[in-house]
């Protein structure tokens, strides 16, 4: 049975998830990259406003394909979400609390996610025309010198997800290993 | 002595590129359809089955089929009798690929220099590996290589005391490492011999063999499927949650190499693996 998360996350959403629980993503995200979340943990550093409320925030990490004329957005599936375990903690730290991606975390990572209550969500990597469909508005909010790797407010309506990592930290790609298959 | 202008090479990779994006290669696609009616976890038939899905989307709706539109990678035969006229080769692949991202909306994921990684904004420069060939054709290949896969690849320079063992542990580790994140199933191309750069270019080529095809000679087969079934053994699964299906193929490519070398290239390829070729 697919739960319903609505933006901006809440505790109340967030807590009763666990790892393997499949979800329908609703309301406002944000994209950022390598590039993005790069400016975003200098610009905190640097005391600065960052670009979009973090606070309860849901970052997808994803850099997607220009839109077609009569679309919104292009193929926009996520991408190795490994390359932005550098910056998560101190984006958690700052009040986001949800991240899409795809692949594993760092420990340092689901530490983090514990500490702060988020989850780690994930999507079907590879399926971009598919998730693109579940995109009904974009627009690029910051950095628009990185092209795609710029940040964007995603309208999303129905979008499928699962939980990869959840808020007590249990983790989806934990599962995985010891699955050996003998032969 | 046969003379092809130039822009007529544009005109095809840039049409290739554009293909090779919105069209899952057949054998990939029947290779995954085999691997969904195999499949024994629920969750890995359900993803494969939404993989299959997608790639039917992307062809009706002419999308990308990942965003991930890769760099490209552009294969030219050359035949020894062709005279090229009108400009200059490198400059003309890349107008095509220029033109091709432009023109189907396809995503600029190119920086100029590594290091102050500022985006081209026109996905150029392609990575061209050029071959003479004898004869008169041209045969031309793009690979919108993503890099969700090519930055899983390794390429170690074994001994030759490692021998056979040693190459399988090498590629099997390569993939038990990259876990989920090459979005499996993978194809798994594996280069041995020649030099290191040499086993690279064997690896990325063999991803370009079909999936399912299997070498000519019968103890590389033989390697070519011990190989496929150990990958599998490790369970890792569609997208890594686990499951009989963690490559669709394992293609090699060998050549001579040094009596002291070893040299060993995985390139992994993603579950689309995308190519697409034509002959002028």
């Amino acid at each position: 049975m697919r739960q319903t998360i609505t933006t901006p996350l809440t505790a109340a959403q967030l807590q009763p998830l666990r790892a393997g629980d499949s979800v329908t993503l609703n309301g406002i995200i944000y994209t950022a990259r390598d590039a993005a979340h790069s400016r975003l943990v200098q610009a905190l550093a640097a005391g600065e406003l960052p670009p979009f409320p973090l606070s309860g925030a849901l970052i997808y990490y994803t850099g997607p394909c220009p839109a077609k004329p009569g679309r919104c957005i292009g193929s926009a599936g996520p991408t190795t979400s490994g390359r932005m375990d550098p910056y998560t903690s101190e984006l958690l730290a700052h009040g986001v609390r949800g991240m899409l991606g795809k692949g594993p975390r760092s420990a340092a990572v689901i530490d983090s996610i514990k500490e702060h209550g988020a989850v780690y969500f994930a999507a079907l990597g590879g399926a971009g025309a598919l998730l693109a469909q579940r995109i009904q508005a974009a627009e690029l909010i910051a950095y628009p010198d990185l092209g795609p790797e710029g940040v964007y407010r995603l309208t999303v309506a129905d979008f499928p997800a699962f939980v990869a990592v959840d808020t007590e930290g249990n983790n989806i790609y934990d599962l995985g290993r010891g699955n050996e298959i003998a032969g | 002595m046969r003379e092809v202008a130039v822009n007529e090479i544009s005109r095809v990779v840039e049409k290739l590129c554009i293909e090779a994006n919105e069209r899952l290669p057949a054998d990939i696609r029947a290779a995954m359809e085999q691997a969904l009616a195999a499949e024994t976890s629920d969750r890995g038939r359900e993803i494969l089955s939404l993989l299959l899905e997608n790639a039917a989307t992307a062809a009706t709706e002419a999308i990308p089929i990942c965003q991930d539109t890769g760099m490209a990678v552009v294969f030219v035969e050359l035949g020894q009798d062709v005279h090229l006229t009108g400009g200059n080769l490198s400059e003309a692949i890349n107008a095509g690929v220029r033109d091709g991202y432009r023109t189907a909306y396809l995503r600029n994921s190119v920086v100029r220099d590594p290091l102050e990684r500022v985006n081209t904004g026109d996905n150029t420069p392609a990575v061209i590996h050029l071959t003479l060939v004898s004869g008169s054709s041209i045969r031309l290949t793009v690979m919108p290589k993503g890099f969700g896969s090519e930055n899983m690849s390794r390429l170690g320079m074994l001994k030759p005391a490692d021998g056979v063992a040693g190459i399988k542990s090498f590629v099997v580790e390569t993939v038990r490492l990259a876990g989920g994140n090459p979005c499996p199933p993978v194809v798994v191309g594996v280069g041995i011999g020649g030099t290191m750069e040499k086993a690279a270019l064997l690896a990325k080529t063999a991803l370009l063999r079909p999936a399912g095809s299997r070498h000519s000679e019968a103890r590389l087969r033989e390697l070519e499927e011990d190989l496929l079934a150990a990958v599998n053994r490790t369970g890792i699964g569609p997208q890594g949650l686990g499951g009989r299906t963690t490559a669709l193929a394992v293609n090699m490519e060998v050549y001579p190499t040094h009596i002291a070398g070893l040299p060993v290239a995985v390139n992994i390829g993603c579950h689309a693996t995308r190519h697409a070729t034509a002959t002028i």
